[in-house]
């Protein structure tokens, strides 16, 4: 029974590299190439499916994509030349690190604003919570004095 | 005056929302409008030692139409480009993209064949170029040769009379 067991699992095992094949491979004569690839895989958005970047996608036109950018890497581009090369042809919505210009300012400073929003309403709540009591006047604080005086004198007679 | 704060942050949020909802993710506004037509040279469907360049088709308003037999939403509005050619109102120029040649063949010759010329992009190297995405893609180039109109996804009777045709019209230089 249990030489079954590990037979089936051996066979599981060799079915591996079959699934590790989905994954297109690009080989590149430097480290420094590859992981300007891998960068570049990872920000690149894939219109195909819009919520998957470049590299996680299997879409065809990400395939051909990544070949496209493995292939300008090979010759010796660079990040600012094939992120232009994608930015002329499919526009800045392909970034998934929108540059910053007129129109996508909103989209970087927004979530500042609203943090410095939720900070100024913080420290006005926080502020009228702590706001210290309207002063007491004389004849008030008399009255009271003259009240824990009574009944201290009481509970020492009563003690 | 205790509901004013609310009432913004719930006006400024139903704005946005209305807004971000009605539009279609799916259409990408194109960097390639306003610039010139990205050139290439291809074979054509029709015989492979001919090539057709955009350059071909300088001087006349046209319609490029990328398109494959693998494409179901093709299919759909392929019945409106045969119409439309009938009409002799504009060119339309398909590009093959990753297709099957024969398979495309068959097609046209089945469906109606509504394209002046049909280049065949095998590899999809030139649909990288017009920044192609969504099967099918039209696209409007003016007569000197810039792209005026990108339609992303079958075009549709409503695209076509109120997009597409009367800007084709204006520039052609005639009343819509």
């Amino acid at each position: 029974m249990s030489s079954r067991l590990l037979a089936s699992a051996l066979a599981c095992l060799l079915l591996l590299p079959w699934s590790a094949r989905g994954f297109d491979q690009h080989e590149f004569p430097t480290v420094e190439q590859e992981s300007l690839f891998r960068e570049l895989a990872a920000e690149l958005r894939c219109l195909v499916c819009q919520n998957q970047n470049i590299a996680d996608s299997n879409a065809e036109l990400a395939q051909d994509l990544r070949r496209e950018i493995s292939q300008m890497i090979r010759s010796g581009d660079n990040k600012d030349q094939i992120i232009e090369f994608m930015v002329a042809r499919y526009g800045e919505f392909v970034l998934y690190k929108p540059r910053l210009s007129a129109s996508t300012i909103a989209l970087w400073a927004g979530p500042l604003a609203f943090f410095a929003l939720g900070l100024w309403g913080l420290v006005r709540i926080v502020r009228s919570g702590t706001q210290k009591p309207a002063a007491i006047d004389d004849e008030a604080l008399e009255r009271a004095r003259k009240l824990l005086d009574d009944s201290s004198s009481q509970s020492n007679q009563n003690g | 005056m205790r509901f004013a704060i609310p009432l913004v942050v719930f006006v400024l949020v139903a704005g946005f929302l209305y807004r971000g909802l009605a539009l279609d993710p799916r259409e990408v506004p194109s960097p390639l409008i306003g610039k010139p037509a990205p050139a290439f040279s291809l074979p054509t469907l029709a015989n492979p030692d001919e090539q057709f360049s955009p350059d071909q088709m300088k001087g006349k308003v046209w319609l490029l139409n990328i398109w494959g037999t693998w494409c179901a939403s093709c299919r759909i509005e392929h019945p409106l480009l045969v119409e439309l050619a009938r009409r002799e109102q504009v060119d339309i120029v398909g590009l093959n993209y990753k297709d099957d040649t024969a398979q495309a063949k068959v097609w046209l010759r089945d469906l109606g064949d509504p394209y002046v010329i049909t280049a065949v992009d095998e590899s999809g190297r030139i649909g990288i170029d017009w920044g192609f995405y969504g099967a099918p893609e039209t696209f409007v180039v003016d007569a000197d040769g810039v792209v005026r109109h990108k339609h992303v996804g079958p075009v549709t009777p409503q695209a076509l009379q109120e997009t597409i045709l009367p800007l084709v019209a204006k520039l052609q230089g005639r009343q819509s």
